[in-house]
């Protein structure tokens, strides 16, 4: 399995784009310089944004074979922080920057058995997942959760191709996913490959722990941009700098830290390092942690947040405000 | 698609079945570090006997897995910070977190223990079927013993390949102990399938060379006398020959198969392309006669190891020579047939992967061309020259 983290840079071509969903679109690309893409494989964007350079990681939904034409689903939050805006504004003959096929996702073949989990858009990182696996014959299962149909993309084609080994739990028909449950019904020596919000991700994560299963078996895909709450606006403060900054419901607080000013560490971005930690000194209101650096036991203890994707929430009747300690 | 002139510098494909080592070069006593097809390897086996390939660099920082340790029944554990992975690559323990990042893996390469070797796949996995691995059944079958050694080339694959692939050479590398002049005037007939090779060659009533002559001997005590000679030469890409080998008292019907009153051996060859000028050459020697003496199978190993050591000494000057003179190319000649259909095998695998024939070069087909499908069956051009 190339697990492949190398950028390379290159241009393509907006062939097509139609929305999937109200909230969903689908770009298909046409890249200067193919590559073959293996199952899990994304592509980050530069975006301009307000007259800066940002970068955004989409999953590669399906590709030709030879890797030319790639398909990415936007999604639009309604947090968004401006991307999916400049994305979804694309036409056809639009060109764009992006990287070659990334992979921090990669499908093991040979595994007994294999459990695909998908929430929302988190199916965007599972499709491929699902047609790799058909295409070599192993024993698969799929399960994708939404909160109603008519908002969860590809699921004709999806139920088209895997017929009855598709299951969807959709939340406005009375058919949510019982974490608790389904891993329960795990046949042992079952590899689970989980892209989805990071409420669906802790629910496994922590089923799984609970009962013991090897933490190897379970592979997920993060996002970074979903949690407990909804993103609402508050206040960071360090004063070892004397700064305060407003982190607005669009942005991220590391972001909103950069912004003012502060020298910040970081690497991944999306809650898996840890090197964005900051230490709370003070907090008014709870910590919606967004990641995947800390344990169940840490994220209780309120000590420490990982700011490039954890947020606050303000405690009922007053605002929301958090004094950090940075490194 | 073939180039006119011979590739120096053969690049070698990666969706293929390479030997990595011995079966019992690898245990669970050590790690063992080795590259094959360009990609740095840790290899030992779980407690229950299975063999690991893992990519010999850590996900962290990059540091040697295999100066690491092996840590429960599986897992092998970073040198540097102490990461584990188990036999899939996958981390099962960042020592100063609780939780476990979840793109921390190193790349695992399927592995298959088969004819006395450990064999590893570090192309693409899905196209991994343990059945594309080269038949070697002489290895390791009831009806045959023998024994061998690694030679550590410092040349490039194809050119143990060429080696193998024209005998000729043995009258003047071997002059001692196989080589004789009948080799380079007898006739040889090529033929080729898809992902074979076939040269043969028979040498009627001939004297017996002292390696021949010893082994005659080892089966027919005091036999003198002259000789028919085979020696019958099997490519199956991308790089494995096995040698069908052996002498039999003159006209007494082994060219037209009974071999009763002879000796048959086969020379098990297979390379292992290390980086683009070096390799792994695997081989051994094996015989279906006389199967109860260690002293016959220590001999011929130790016969046949000095013999290759003067392969090798040519096959480093060679390589010293083509790199000493960049601007001159090969040419070719009729006795080449063989080595070069196995490079037109070999460059068909490349094409068929989408790299360029020469090592070094861009290893991706420019993007105006369309690259081929790896089932696309090529046009057989006709044979160069019978």
């Amino acid at each position: 399995m190339a697990v492949s983290r190398t950028e390379v840079w290159q241009f393509g071509t907006v062939t097509a784009s139609r929305a999937l969903t109200p909230e969903i679109r689908r770009i298909e690309i046409d890249v200067d310089d193919p590559a073959p893409v293996a199952p899990g494989a994304h592509v980050d964007v530069r975006i301009p944004i307000q007259g800066q350079s940002e970068r955004r990681s989409y999953s590669i939904v399906d590709a030709s074979p030879d890797g030319r034409r790639i398909a990415l689903s936007v999604y639009t939050s309604p947090v968004s922080r401006g991307g999916a805006a400049v994305m979804n504004a694309h036409e056809p003959g639009d060109r764009i920057e992006l990287t070659r096929p990334l992979n921090d996702f990669p499908l093991r073949p040979g595994a007994r058995r294999y459990l695909l989990i998908a929430g929302g858009v988190g199916v965007t990182a599972i499709l491929g997942m699902a047609a790799r696996l058909r295409e070599l014959g192993a024993a698969y299962e799929l399960r994708y959760a939404g909160r109603s149909r008519q908002l969860m993309a590809y699921v004709d084609e999806l139920s088209a191709t895997h017929g009855d080994l598709l299951t969807l739990h959709v939340g406005d028909e009375g058919t949510s996913m019982s974490v608790p449950q389904l891993v329960d019904s795990l046949e042992p020596g079952t590899e689970v490959y989980v892209c989805g919000p990071i409420r669906l991700m802790d629910a496994i994560r922590r089923a799984w722990l609970e009962r013991g299963l090897p933490i190897a078996d379970l592979r997920m895909e993060t996002f970074g941009n979903s949690g407990w709450f909804d993103a609402q606006e508050f206040t960071v403060r360090i004063p070892a700098i004397g700064l305060e900054a407003r982190v607005l419901p669009n942005q991220s607080m590391l972001e909103a830290l950069e912004a003012a000013g502060a020298d910040m560490m970081w690497d991944c971005r999306k809650g898996e390092c840890g090197l964005c930690e900051v230490r709370v000194l003070d907090l008014d209101g709870d910590i919606d942690h967004r990641d995947v650096f800390y344990s169940e036991r840490q994220r209780n203890a309120r000590e420490k947040m990982c700011c490039c994707v954890s947020r606050v929430v303000a405690p009922p009747g007053g605002s929301a405000i958090v004094t950090v300690v940075t490194s | 698609m073939s180039d006119a002139v011979a590739a120096k510098l053969l690049d070698y494909p990666r969706n293929a079945w390479y030997v990595a080592a011995w079966d019992h070069e690898i245990g669970r006593k050590a790690i063992l570090a080795r590259t094959v097809a360009g990609r740095p390897l840790a290899l030992y086996r779980t407690e229950d006997g299975t063999p690991v390939a893992l990519a010999d660099a850590c996900w962290h920082r990059l540091a040697p897995l295999s100066q690491g340790v092996l840590v429960g029944p599986e897992d092998i554990r970073c040198p540097y910070h102490g990461i584990t992975y188990d036999s899939r690559g996958r981390c099962t323990s960042m020592p100063a977190q609780e939780t476990i990042n979840p793109s921390a893996l190193v790349p695992s390469f399927p592995v298959v223990d088969r004819y006395r070797y450990v064999w590893v796949w570090v192309g693409d996995p899905t196209l991994a079927d343990p059945a594309l691995i080269p038949d070697m059944h002489q290895m390791s079958d009831a009806d045959w013993t023998g024994d061998g050694l690694t030679i550590h080339a410092p040349c490039n694959y194809q050119l143990i390949l060429d080696n193998l692939m024209d005998l000729t050479h043995e009258e003047f590398v071997h002059s001692s102990s196989i080589g004789q002049k009948e080799l380079s005037e007898s006739e040889f007939v090529t033929s080729h399938t898809d992902t074979t090779v076939t040269v043969e060659r028979w040498m009627h009533d001939i004297e017996a060379p002292p390696f021949w002559l010893k082994n005659m001997r080892d089966k027919f005590p005091g036999f003198s006398g002259r000789v028919d000679r085979w020696q019958i030469i099997h490519f199956e890409a991308p790089s494995t020959i096995c040698i069908d080998v052996g002498v039999a008292k003159a006209g007494t019907g082994a060219p037209e198969g009974d071999r009763s009153q002879g000796v048959n051996g086969y020379v098990m060859n297979t390379i292992s392309p290390e980086t683009d000028r070096t390799s792994h050459y695997f081989w051994s020697f094996q015989r279906n006669y006389r199967l109860e003496s260690q002293l016959i199978t220590t001999q011929l190993r130790q016969g046949v190891h000095g013999v290759f050591g003067e392969d090798e000494a040519m096959l480093a000057a060679q390589q010293a020579a083509i790199d000493a003179n960049p601007d001159y190319e090969f040419y070719s000649l009729n006795i080449d047939a063989g080595g070069m259909w196995v490079r037109r095998l070999l460059e068909r695998m490349l094409a068929a992967e989408g790299r360029d024939r020469v090592a070094g070069a861009a290893t991706r087909l420019p993007s105006t061309s369309s690259p081929l499908p790896a089932s696309t069956a090529l046009p057989v051009a006709p044979l160069p020259v019978a």
